[in-house]
């Protein structure tokens, strides 16, 4: 009798929940009708006519609204994969600090945790890009002239190119997710038992050799979900590049939809393309997850 | 448990069914009465167009426009409600019915007009721009070819964003877009040197300018890349919105051609109402026949419309003339009769 109550609500819920998205897909389509507007992608084959300054393809503004999309995504891609991998080093660096036992490494490392988190990441974007970059007079070289240059139209690090805008929204993302990285790592070293450090130091090994080889493959298995769920958190972040000039698949979706009027099918494009690229980093994940434990087993 | 869930499931469904208005003859002009206010959306960025004031009220001839529509169709200039809204959110924002109306120094366009695009219905143009560059004086960018493999600031979501590459392509320059999403972002890369040069309309750049620390050291260059009639704006298909909003603007052109001013404009209709020989005036201000009505207005909305904003070339003047904040040369913007563009159909 219970059972059957118990069933009774979720067919009442899983009823519910297909007459609103039934009621929202009819809405939406009655309302495109009315307004004249089928559900119609032929526009990606039309001229973008628009032109990007940063794109990895070759890229004119005579091509199409399909390749300007492709182009963003690609543009997405680079700056998330290089926050993710500056993200993870600033991540582990200052977690392993903050575990270990210097006492003013672990107040810094804590201070810079604390600021980090009480600060919206548009603002931090915003400010890496207009006090961090633009407000810079000429050319900040130092001692590192020929390999580092940094002026408020980016940085050139040996030949290579960065402009202002990625630069920004790269130091953003990596210095915001880096510090939710590493309560995560501290969460993990810690939660390895007292025991294994005093083991490794008894059998005299060094304390950077018995992290690496003793506590971190026992820590990892604790910090590879956190992790994941942070390296998700960046990607949809980086949408943020918006306010920093930068042309992700966002800001490119945004002038195609004002052009072409076509929000609708623009925003299911972009849903879509999102739900890729995370559905690519939470498997890539969960592979290094499954490698770790069946290495641990053996 | 159950009743709940079917209560919740039914008046969900009662909603959506009201959110899809099957009727045919609903405008959303009905709405507006309905709820005795006007939703207007605004810039609320750009001085002398919209701008916030702080003292949290909206100034500028986008927001005399919006106060004009609300005298005429509501018989009050203050039951607006303005929303800010960016290039890039405007459009939806009609679309999904967010705003009533959208009066925020937008280009018409045929893509925008049209029902296979923006499928907007466009109001009278109510200024006539142009793009423009502004440079800084000591750069030595003369004119658009000087800024070959420059950066230039656009603001995204834009027609801007197009025009400027059609000029540049046109000659064959090559140049680097540095797109934000605000006007304000566009600027202040501007100022700190990220672009040699940014664009926008050109009374955007004059606006932009006179809130420039020195104004003197920046110049607007002289080429003009594009024709930008900016003028409101309603969803398409709602044709008894989009005339009402017409005629609206037709009054104030027409009241500046017959020398009606909110000064005289009392003045005017005792006139009217003590002369039956005057038939255009008559009509006009609402004493003789029905032109409101046939609009689903009061008949005397121009009275309405005038004794709220004045005329086209008061607004104008208030927030565009010579003793403004932001000195905007008339140009296009005069009557036909002056040497401009505007001129009124008749009120018949």
């Amino acid at each position: 009798m219970k059972m059957r109550k118990g069933l009774w609500i979720q067919v009442l819920v899983l009823a519910l929940v297909f007459s609103l998205i039934l009621v929202l897909v009819n809405n939406i389509s009655t309302n495109l009708i009315r307004s004249g507007l089928g559900f119609d992608f032929g526009w990606l084959n039309r001229t973008a006519g628009f032109a990007l300054a940063e794109h990895v393809l070759p890229y004119s503004s005579s091509d199409n609204y399909a390749w300007a999309l492709l182009i963003g995504w690609l543009n997405s891609l680079k700056v998330i994969f290089a926050s993710l991998i500056m993200a993870t080093l600033i991540g582990f660096f200052v977690g392993i600090l903050s575990a270990g036992r210097n006492t003013l490494l672990r107040f810094l490392a804590s201070l810079y945790v604390t600021f980090i988190r009480q600060i919206p990441l548009l603002l931090q974007l915003l400010f890496w890009y207009f006090v961090g970059f633009l407000s810079i007079q000429g050319n900040l070289i130092g001692p590192f002239k020929g390999i580092l240059n940094i002026s408020n139209q980016g940085i050139v690090i040996l030949g290579i190119n960065l402009s202002a805008e990625f630069s920004a929204l790269l130091i953003g993302l990596s210095v915001y997710s880096g510090a939710y990285i590493s309560e995560i790592v501290r969460g993990g070293i810690q939660s390895v038992s007292r025991g294994q450090w005093e083991a490794f130091r008894s059998l005299g090994l060094a304390e950077n050799i018995g992290l690496i080889k003793v506590i971190m493959p026992q820590a990892l298995p604790a910090i590879l979900p956190g992790l994941t769920s942070q390296y998700l958190n960046l990607a949809k972040n980086s949408t943020l590049a918006i306010a920093v000039g930068y042309s992700d698949i966002y800001a490119i979706s945004d002038t195609i939809i004002t052009q072409t009027g076509r929000a609708i099918e623009g925003f299911i494009l972009l849903l879509i393309s999102f739900f890729f690229l995370n559905i690519i980093i939470s498997n890539c994940m969960e592979l290094l997850n499954n490698r770790l434990l069946s290495y641990q087993k053996h | 448990m159950r009743s709940l869930l079917t209560g919740m499931l039914s008046i969900t469904m009662l909603l959506a069914g009201c959110a899809t208005t099957g009727e045919k003859q609903f405008s959303r002009l009905d709405l507006i009465k309905q709820r005795n206010s006007l939703i207007c959306g605004v810039s609320g960025k750009i001085p002398g167009f919209s701008f916030l004031n702080s003292d949290g009220t909206y100034q500028g001839i986008d927001v005399d426009i919006c106060k004009a529509f609300a005298a005429a169709f509501l018989g009050d200039p203050d039951k607006v409600q303005y929303r800010p809204l960016t290039a890039a959110e405007r459009f939806t924002a009609i679309r999904t019915g967010e705003i009533d109306l959208l009066s925020r120094n937008t280009t018409l366009n045929l893509s925008r007009d049209a029902s296979g695009g923006n499928s907007l219905t466009f109001a009278p143009v109510v200024f006539h721009d142009g793009q423009g560059l502004m440079v800084k004086k000591n750069s030595a960018i003369k004119t658009l070819s000087d800024l070959s493999k420059e950066s230039i600031c656009v603001g995204s979501g834009t027609t801007t964003e197009q025009n400027i590459n059609d000029a540049f392509e046109s000659i064959s320059v090559s140049y680097t877009p540095i797109k934000y999403q605000d006007l304000n972002q566009v600027v202040a890369g501007y100022l700190q040197g990220r672009c040699m040069a940014m664009t926008s309309d050109r009374s955007q750049l004059a606006a932009a300018r006179s809130g420039f620390r020195k104004p003197q050291d920046h110049v607007i260059l002289p080429d003009v890349l594009s024709k930008e009639p900016l003028a409101p704006a309603s969803l398409g298909g709602d044709h008894r919105l989009s005339d009402a909003m017409r005629w609206v603007i037709y009054s104030l052109i027409s009241a500046e051609e017959q020398g009606i001013t909110k000064e005289n404009i009392n003045e005017k209709l005792i006139q009217a109402k003590n002369n039956p020989q005057l038939k255009q005036l008559r009509r006009f201000l609402g004493v003789e026949g029905n032109l409101g009505e046939k609009l689903g207005l009061e008949d005397k909305f121009v009275v309405n419309v005038i004794q709220a904003t004045g005329n086209y070339g008061q607004i104008y003047n208030r927030h565009l003339g010579p003793n403004s904040d932001v000195p905007i040369p008339r140009g296009l913007n005069e009557l036909h009769t002056n040497g401009g563009v505007q001129i009124s159909p008749p009120f018949n």
